[in-house]
């Protein structure tokens, strides 16, 4: 059954006619071609295609279209600032946490979403928050310094 | 290539260079500028993948080349791909050095096959070994060309002359300059190397031998950088592909009356290939699940548990890999003996990006993007595939989400093509995860059966290693142990696997290492002597014993250790590397919990090109096999593959990673070995001899489960 279903993406509002039961990765990389946000398993084990819903991290690929209606959406390319990259994104290069890249962006939305809530995570807490994203290449030990270092800079900065 | 030739080639060590030279001519698509082919071919392809009688004039005659545009920026194009592992950095760093250029300025063209010259595959841990010393010859020739045009320019002898930041200046007066830009305007200059070029040593390295972090990794958090999936053409469909429970079936009959429903939906029949097309991806797939195939499928030989037993009732015909002294001898000269066998599951490569490729026909060429580490090869598979010549196909540049030699195999780019052929549309196939744990070329489940013995002094008089499945690569004793009566054999048989299997990161030397280590270490406690001494006594080898001594004081092996700890060491040679690994563990015996603490890893790698990249990817490989030591195995019922996804296969998660410390010996002046995959291969061992310490359970199978520990345990 088409409808529409407004909501904003990285600050814009959009409007896009779904069927309703497609999952919001698919809406964002397909429909509305916002490919940063990857698909990395399709049932929500490995966090690919994390984005923010209204600030939360949310599995993009479990969640459906018509559940999104008035949401305030954020993916990856939502992030930076024009040229000034958001402080996880800089953490993410200048600790050369990622190889492929592929699981990036959702280790990044993920993280941007745990550290909204906590800047000063324990690696614990870090541990215990991205446990569920997965990255093949191994980077794991840098992400976890990256985003003890990002959230540094975001408590600074709030 | 054909997988065979690519596991024959693979799962023996990837060292042998070849002797190919043949000649295609790229330079008309190009503009003015100086062009540097570079004919490495000497240097860097397997032995086995040179062309085929006759097919010598087809190929190109150069495997990368260099060109310095009228702008003065430099493209580096090499037929490598980048999946992660850095060569993007890597080689640029290598350019830049050695033609003085700023590293900015330097732009990578990788894995192109219209633009790119030909080249066998990213695998082996090659690039950096073989690729690299290249690379800076053409850019040190490149560097000569451009002082010699600067000498006439300037009206200075060349000798008087040097480059540096992408400019040639008089030594004696530095206002004197000219830029490359300026040098190459108007100019079209083609050379071959053919002759060494002088190469600066590495007390005058400027950026070779620093840590550059990588270059693509803004795009990488930004979401900029493009994957096969992330290409949207116009008037594209998605397709999804309709598969059977198990593997090898074949195709009896066909109903698709369920995708009358689905408006748009377009069945594509072609033999044993089922596929729903649909512009939407959501759709297509809901449609393929209402299209009826009747499967004939192979009937059940064996299952997770009953393999190793059939691998080994299977395969007679083995064959001496290595000989030395007399097996009788050795045995007489033994006070201790340990016989043991060890068993290793298949491991899936579970690259996060699942398989995937989009391509288009238009008239007689067909456009693809892939996510494969073998483009070349790929591109003729598929010219094979519709009888087209080769150049009609062409494979793009495109970042890879992961390969860990998954992506040798491209059955996507075959399936795709097809498809697309058949619908007359650009098509995009995506594997599903399920879709990715079906169709994998499995690193093969494997058998090692050995019998080691010491005598009274603590001396290895005996070695004997059976390998069922996992090849010889690294097993060569030379490189790790003195042990004067040794055997190794292989046992292999090709289509004994009940679904696809290839190389895994490392091939072979994953299982062989686990085994080898896991022996020697008994041998050690049976003799009770401490590992590391044991070791130590049994090694000439003056690498390997300089790399394990550096791990030991790295790690301070003779630190006391915290109640239900314990250490393990691995050793293993891959690549041109060594490798000494010493783990740290904390078992739970009640549970037979394993929690990684810390691992130390020493490598002589050679001269260090990246030495942040090369740190970055050694501790990638040591993350990655705690995954195959602890908890991945493929579970199956013969071709029903019952993994799924990543709730039934788990790799290594964040909670599991361990303090990781790499250390490399300095050789700058040395050249330089593998570093994608060395690492890895001691994994396994160090785990299960670390595990061992802790708490005493010789757990002789990967992975090495609670539940394979609580048995041990008895």
């Amino acid at each position: 059954m088409k409808q529409n279903v407004s909501f904003k993406l990285n600050g814009k509002s959009v409007e896009v006619e779904v069927n309703g039961d497609e999952s919001l990765l698919t809406v964002i990389r397909t429909y509305l071609d916002h490919t940063g946000t990857k698909y990395g398993c399709g049932m929500g084990h490995c966090g690919s295609c994390t984005v923010l819903i209204d600030k939360e991290p949310v599995r993009s690929c479990m969640m459906y279209a018509e559940d999104v209606a008035g949401k305030e959406i954020t993916t990856i390319e939502g992030l930076a600032q024009g040229e000034e990259l958001h402080p996880v994104q800089k953490a993410f290069v200048e600790h050369d946490a990622l190889q492929c890249g592929y699981c990036t962006p959702g280790m990044i939305m993920n993280a941007t979403g745990l550290l909204l809530k906590k800047p000063d995570m324990t690696r614990e807490e870090i541990i215990e928050g991205m446990e569920d994203n997965l990255c093949r290449c191994g980077s794991y030990m840098r992400i976890i310094d990256a985003i003890q270092s990002a959230g540094k800079e975001m408590k600074g900065g709030m | 290539m054909k997988s065979e030739k690519i596991h024959e080639l693979y799962f023996g060590d990837v060292d042998h260079p070849v002797t190919t030279y043949d000649r295609r001519d790229f330079l008309k698509r190009l503009g003015g500028g100086i062009i540097i082919i570079l004919s490495f071919s000497e240097l860097s392809l397997l032995s086995g993948c040179k062309p085929k009688e006759g097919e010598e004039e087809e190929r190109p005659d150069f495997n990368a080349y260099l060109h310095i545009k009228e702008d003065g920026s430099v493209d580096c194009l090499t037929g490598k791909i980048e999946m992660g592992q850095g060569a993007i950095t890597s080689l640029a760093q290598e350019l830049a050095e050695e033609l003085e250029v700023p590293f900015e300025s330097v732009n990578m063209v990788m894995g192109d096959t219209d633009l790119c010259p030909y080249d066998a595959g990213t695998w082996g841990s090659l690039t950096t070994r073989f690729e690299g010393p290249v690379i800076r010859a053409a850019g040190a020739e490149a560097r000569e060309i451009l002082i010699g045009l600067a000498a006439k320019e300037l009206g200075v002898s060349e000798k008087q002359l040097e480059a540096s930041e992408g400019a040639v200046f008089d030594k004696n007066d530095k206002s004197k300059k000219i830029s490359y830009a300026d040098l190459t305007k108007g100019q079209k200059i083609v050379q071959q190397l053919k002759k060494a070029p002088e190469l600066k040593k590495s007390k005058d390295f400027d950026i070779v031998g620093k840590s550059v972090i990588s270059i693509d990794a803004v795009d990488k958090v930004t979401g900029k950088a493009v994957y096969s999936g992330d290409v949207k053409l116009p008037g594209m469909v998605y397709a999804t592909i309709v598969r059977p429970q198990v593997w090898g079936s074949k195709k009896l009959s066909v109903d698709a009356s369920g995708l009358e429903s689905f408006e748009g939906a377009e069945l594509i029949e072609d033999g044993d290939l089922v596929a729903v097309v649909h512009p939407d991806p959501e759709i297509a797939s809901k449609a393929a699940q209402k299209v009826n195939v009747e499967w004939d499928a192979p009937e059940s030989m064996a299952d997770t548990e009953t393999i190793f037993k059939y691998l080994v009732d299977n395969i007679a015909e083995g064959e001496t890999n290595e000989e030395g002294g007399a097996l009788a001898t050795g045995r007489e000269a033994c006070e201790t003996i340990v016989e043991a066998e060890y068993h290793d599951g298949y491991k899936a490569h579970s690259p996060v990006e699942p398989h995937t490729a989009t391509c288009y026909f238009e008239g007689d060429k067909l456009t693809m993007w892939a996510s494969s580490q073998t483009p070349f090869g790929t591109r003729e598979a598929l010219a094979e595939t519709f009888g087209m010549p080769k150049e009609k196909v062409h494979l793009k540049q495109i970042f890879l989400g992961g390969g860990f030699g998954g992506k040798i195999y491209n059955p996507q780019a075959i399936e795709v093509a097809r498809i697309a052929k058949l619908s007359g549309k650009p098509v995009q196939l995506a594997y599903t995860r399920r879709e990715e744990f079906f169709n994998d070329y499995f690193r093969p489940a494997a058998v090692v059966k050995s019998t080691s013995g010491v005598d009274g002094e603590g001396k290895m008089k005996l070695w004997e290693f059976d390998i069922y499945c996992a090849g010889s690569r690294g097993t060569g004793l030379s490189y790790l142990y003195d042990i004067p009566n040794n055997r190794t054999r292989t046992f292999n048989k090709g289509d004994i696997h009940p679904f696809s299997t290839g190389a895994w990161r490392a091939p072979g030397n994953n299982t062989t290492t686990f085994a080898r280590e896991s022996q020697i270490d008994a041998t050690a406690h049976a003799a009770g002597i401490d590992p590391l001494e044991f070791r130590l006594n049994n090694i000439t080898n003056a690498e390997m014993k300089a790399t394990l001594e550096l791990a030991a004081e790295t790690f301070n092996w003779n630190k006391e250790k915290p109640e239900g700890h314990g250490y393990g060491i691995s050793l293993g040679w891959d690549a041109g590397t060594y490798v000494a690994m010493i783990a740290e563990v904390k078992v739970d015996k009640a549970t037979g919990h394993v929690q990684p603490i810390r691992v130390v890893c020493a490598q002589d790698m050679g001269q260090v090109v990246n030495p942040h990249g090369a740190m970055v990817q050694t501790e990638g490989g040591i993350t990655m096999g705690l995954g195959y030591a602890l908890t991945e195995e493929v579970e199956f019922d013969w071709g029903r593959v019952i993994t799924r996804n990543f709730d039934s296969y788990h790799f290594t998660k964040f909670s599991m990673t361990p303090k990781i410390e790499c250390v490399f010996i300095d050789k700058m002046d040395a050249a330089p070995e593998g570093g994608g995959e060395p690492a890895i291969i001691c994994v396994g061992g160090a785990i299960a001899n670390a595990v061992f310490d802790a708490c005493g359970a010789r757990v002789n199978r990967m992975p090495i489960t609670p539940e394979r520990i609580l048995a041990a345990l008895g």
